[in-house]
């Protein structure tokens, strides 16, 4: 995914300014979270590194990838559990309600705005015929992303594929993908094998 | 057709127990909310589904923002926020609580292997999600080719996804999808 162009900011510190900034209040959460959310157009991450770490610096770049890890396997939305840990951190159980409305307030309403119009004039040809491509395209859009996240699994490089990393990915694809299968039933089998086989591995390698 | 309160609860609870097995992120849940609101609830047609997935992409904002555009579809805006509270809610007092616990062991090994664990169930997730949501996108070669046509260039090409999304709209616009 192409990450888009540098966004203007006035406020953008300056190099030869080192010392960490100021911790955020309340309202700084919820206006930095709700321009992350409607700036992420296809790049949430990309945005939110930026943000809270470049140009406010909020966090280290360690500590954003610690969060951020923690997230990848918490379930859940990726930003919304990154907003909450990130809120949490600096104020408190306030802080996490703030990023969390800034991160969903403002595409609520927009999403909301798009679902009035297209009940109103979702049947309309042209429309049709313009969602008909667009839909296509989305399609194309999670393929690639598929195709990039599975490539380390493939080819080897994936740490612990003990060889079960790949049959467990293309398990998970067909029970829900084709079969079709509840997917609280499809994890409650896989989740287990997948961590199992992870730990079995690590252990090996100590 | 059930009222408005039993739809209300319908939906919160069927995003309030998915969300708790969106392994990934969002994207992960695409098959199972196909499977329920399409054929288990008939609450969209397949056609509004793949619009609805097509909106969510087009609009800025985190990928599961679908479940608003949905929880509106069933039971208007009080549907939209039951939807989405209960999509996020619950996974994120987990997140809240982990998050805190974290704080004291840091890099521990558990963590790695756990996460290590799930990122081949995550990839099989999201494979059956872009499944499903070509299975119901593209009946026509011409949108079978823009699909792949827009995963080579967002795999190959560093290009923003919005002017594919343009050029495909052009495309159907001009009735050749």
């Amino acid at each position: 995914m192409s990450s888009p162009a540098s966004p203007p900011s006035p406020s953008a510190p300056t190099a030869e300014v080192p010392a960490a900034a100021p911790q955020p209040s309340i309202a700084e959460l919820f206006l930095a979270f709700a321009a992350i959310s409607l700036s992420g157009f296809g790049g949430v991450l990309a945005w939110a590194r930026r943000i809270m770490v470049e140009r406010r610096r909020w966090f280290t770049a360690d500590q954003f990838n610690e969060a951020f890890a923690l997230c990848a396997f918490l379930p859940g939305g990726n930003m919304v559990n990154f907003a909450v840990i990130f809120g949490a951190r600096i104020r408190g159980p306030l802080g996490a309600l703030a990023a969390l409305a800034g991160l969903l307030g403002p595409p609520m309403i927009l999403i909301i705005a798009v679902g009035a119009l297209y009940a109103h004039y979702g049947d309309l040809p042209a429309l049709r015929r313009m969602l008909t491509g667009i839909a296509a395209a989305a399609a194309g859009l999670m393929l690639a992303t598929v195709a990039k996240m599975a490539r380390p699994l493939f080819n080897g490089s994936f740490k612990s594929s003990a060889g079960i990393a790949p049959i467990i990915a293309v398990a998970t694809f067909a029970a829900i993908g084709i079969l079709h299968w509840p997917l609280p039933l499809v994890l409650l089998v896989i989740v287990p094998v997948g961590i199992g086989a992870a730990f079995r591995n690590t252990g090996m390698r100590q | 057709m059930k009222s408005e309160s039993g739809a209300l609860f319908t939906l919160a609870g069927f995003f309030a127990v998915t969300s708790l097995f969106a392994v990934g992120g969002g994207n992960s849940v695409i098959p199972e909310m196909h499977r329920y609101a399409v054929d288990v609830q008939h609450w969209l047609s397949d056609r509004q589904f793949a619009d609805s997935f097509a909106l969510a992409q087009l609009t800025p904002g985190p990928n599961l923002i679908i479940v608003t555009l949905i929880g509106y579809h069933v039971a208007g805006i009080a549907g939209a926020v039951v939807a989405t509270l209960a999509m996020c809610g619950p996974t994120s007092v987990l997140a809240f609580i982990v998050g805190r616990a974290s704080e004291r062991f840091t890099g521990a090994a558990w963590h790695g292997a756990l996460s290590r664990g799930l990122i081949p169930v995550t990839i099989g997730l999201t494979a059956a999600s872009a499944t499903v949501i070509a299975s119901i996108a593209d009946f026509s070669w011409v949108a079978v080719a823009i699909t792949l046509a827009t995963a080579c260039i967002a795999l190959f090409m560093r290009l923003h996804p919005l002017w594919s999304f343009a050029a495909a709209a052009l495309l159907g616009l001009a009735g050749l999808v």
